[in-house]
């Protein structure tokens, strides 16, 4: 009650105050990291929170010994393929639990739904054994074709495939537009956002990956950017702070990402918390 | 009659044309799906009474491996350090969450600010947030030990380091794995604030509710399909919790191995069962279903409070 007599500016400043040092407190990790790699090898441990020097030596040479370059391909080409991926077999099959009728529906639905429910790390010991026996180990495709179907985004996308007027459909059967014209010219482009939010999701899930890679990938060039930093974490115990130009380089595509994108990922992260 | 047959035989033409599209359209996902998740998990569960070399090789073993396995010294004390790592991170990384979200939840000028700074963390991998933490607080060459009076009021810090003190190891990759889940949490109970109806507020207001009061009654109920949500994510992340301690501790110190939680008792390169997919197999299974118990638990235990505020 005291606090209703306190001026509303002094209120404003208190707030503002604590936001401040709130910010500082998250930030912190991120502002010592930064500050560490961009001085030079020999001056890293003296005054580690001051930005007292200032080179880019190490981030050159995390590009090219570290070959940062390298890991932050592979990781972006499986990313892609796998988001690509996921956002085609999705529509396709979230087109046909919305709008088709087949028999054995609600059992083939109720069986993607159970996939969900289903972690990773159960799966990972025998798609290892697959990947081997196909002789995928250190390959894109061991490292992508895994993960390019996904239960979380046939629900997701067939949310939103329901909430197209079914008038939508009368008219287009009208129209003698067949199911993959109304897919291509009606439904998909009203599920925009909606993929826009999964393809998100994928993007960010796959790059992030860690114990997958671990698992097949032993070349040195196959590994991708999460797997690498593993790499230049143990390699190089002289240059400790080429990890620390690599870890701010790996982190700078995905706050990139997010930062053009933030409306989308909070869309696909609450998607299971508002509605569900 | 003839034109109720000619329409029904075109009804059922139609039918199975439908058929063949959903077949179609099913078959990439439905494919992919059978060979990476429903038949690994079969084969999982086979493999889990089996004994392998390290060559791969398996004969069975009874099924009575999986009871061996949840009886044996290491499964029991994996579990034992993955519960204890979840009832550090999941109720600190919600009340931190929570308490950023409301701190965030005013309209300000620059309040946009604040709430990308809060959300930041979403943006580091679990590899970039590892390696930041391990730079914290590596003893000598670390921040916090370089930091004079941390490390002379805290002589952990500097010897042997947070990291490798049985004692607060798991503690240590815990507050990384806090720090690297905040913006989600943030994100996620930010959004459920905004989804509660501005009136509940005003009527509370009339009625006198102030602060504390107003964030015990109206707040939190209205949260809690939102709190269980992120609860039941944030758990199963700490049970899936690898990178952290494979970046952070491999597992140690040893010999207590304080932070072999259960995923790194079953992929960790030093693990006992490391080769041995039959073991790990069923380590894995019985992951699974601890899993599986723990998110009904929580669901049950949530869902009694989520109509409270109505």
């Amino acid at each position: 009650m005291a606090i209703d007599h306190v001026p509303a500016g002094t209120r404003r400043i208190g707030r503002y105050a604590l936001l401040l040092a709130v910010s500082f407190l998250v930030l912190f990790p991120i502002y010592t990291m930064v500050v560490a790699s961009l001085k030079p090898g020999d001056t890293v441990f003296d005054r580690p929170l001051v930005p007292d020097s200032f080179t880019l030596d190490v981030y050159r040479d995390a590009w090219t010994q570290g070959r940062l370059g390298r890991y932050l391909l592979n990781s972006a080409v499986v990313a892609i393929i796998v988001t690509t991926c996921q956002i085609v077999t999705s529509v396709l099959s979230a087109y046909a639990f919305a709008f088709l009728r087949f028999p054995l529906k609600n059992l083939v639905f109720g069986l993607f739904l159970a996939t969900l429910l289903v972690p990773l790390e159960v799966t990972l010991v025998v798609n290892r054994r697959t990947v081997d026996s196909l002789g995928w180990l250190n390959t894109f495709q061991g490292l992508a074709i895994p993960f390019l179907a996904t239960a979380f985004g046939t629900f997701l996308l067939r949310q939103g495939f329901m909430q197209v007027p079914k008038e939508l459909r009368e008219a287009g059967e009208m129209d003698g537009l067949g199911h993959v014209g109304f897919l291509r010219e009606v439904a998909v482009p009203l599920v925009r956002p909606t993929m826009g939010a999964l393809g998100l999701f994928s993007f960010l899930a796959t790059w992030n990956q860690y114990l997958w890679p671990r698992l097949v990938v032993s070349e040195k060039d196959m590994n991708t950017v999460q797997s690498g930093l593993r790499l230049l974490q143990s390699a190089d115990i002289d240059k400790p702070n080429l990890v620390y130009a690599g870890t701010i380089v790996a982190a700078i595509p995905i706050f990139i990402v997010l930062v053009i994108f933030q409306r989308q990922l909070v869309r696909g992260l609450t998607a299971g918390a508002v509605k569900g | 009659m003839s034109a109720t047959i000619a329409a029904s035989s075109a009804g059922l033409r139609r039918r199975k044309g439908e058929t063949k599209t959903a077949i179609a359209m099913l078959l990439p996902s439905f494919v992919l799906l059978s060979a990476f998740v429903i038949y690994p998990l079969i084969r999982a569960i086979i493999l889990g009474q089996q004994r392998c070399d390290s060559l791969g090789n398996c004969r069975s073993n009874g099924w009575d491996q999986y009871i061996d396995v949840f009886r044996s010294k290491e499964f029991q004390k994996a579990l034992w350090v993955t519960v204890r790592f979840a009832l550090i991170t999941v109720p600190f990384g919600l009340v931190l969450g929570v308490g950023l979200a409301v701190l965030a939840d005013r309209y300000l000028k620059g309040i946009g600010i604040f709430r990308t700074i809060f959300s930041s963390t979403v943006a580091t991998s679990v590899a970039v947030a590892s390696l930041m933490w391990l730079f914290l607080l590596q003893p000598s060459i670390g921040v916090l030990a370089n930091i004079g009076w941390i490390g002379d009021l805290f002589g952990v810090v500097k010897d042997p380091g947070l990291l490798q003190d049985s004692g607060t190891a798991l503690a240590s990759v815990a507050v990384s794995s806090i720090w690297a889940n905040l913006g989600f949490t943030f994100i996620v109970v930010t959004a459920g604030l905004q989804g509660i109806p501005k009136d509940l507020y005003e009527s509370a207001f009339v009625d006198g509710a102030k602060g504390w009061m107003r964030f015990t009654n109206i707040t939190l109920p209205m949260l809690a399909p939102t709190l269980l949500f992120a609860s039941v994510v944030l758990t199963t992340r700490a049970f899936q919790a690898y990178g952290e301690i494979d970046l952070l501790t491999r597992g140690g110190p040893r010999p207590q191995d304080s932070t072999t939680t259960l995923t790194y008792l079953i992929y960790g390169q030093e693990s006992l069962i490391s080769g041995n997919d039959g073991l790990q197999a069923a380590s894995a299974v019985l992951l699974f279903v601890v899993l599986l118990l723990l998110s009904a638990l929580q669901f049950r235990g949530f869902g009694k409070r989520v109509h409270y505020g109505n």
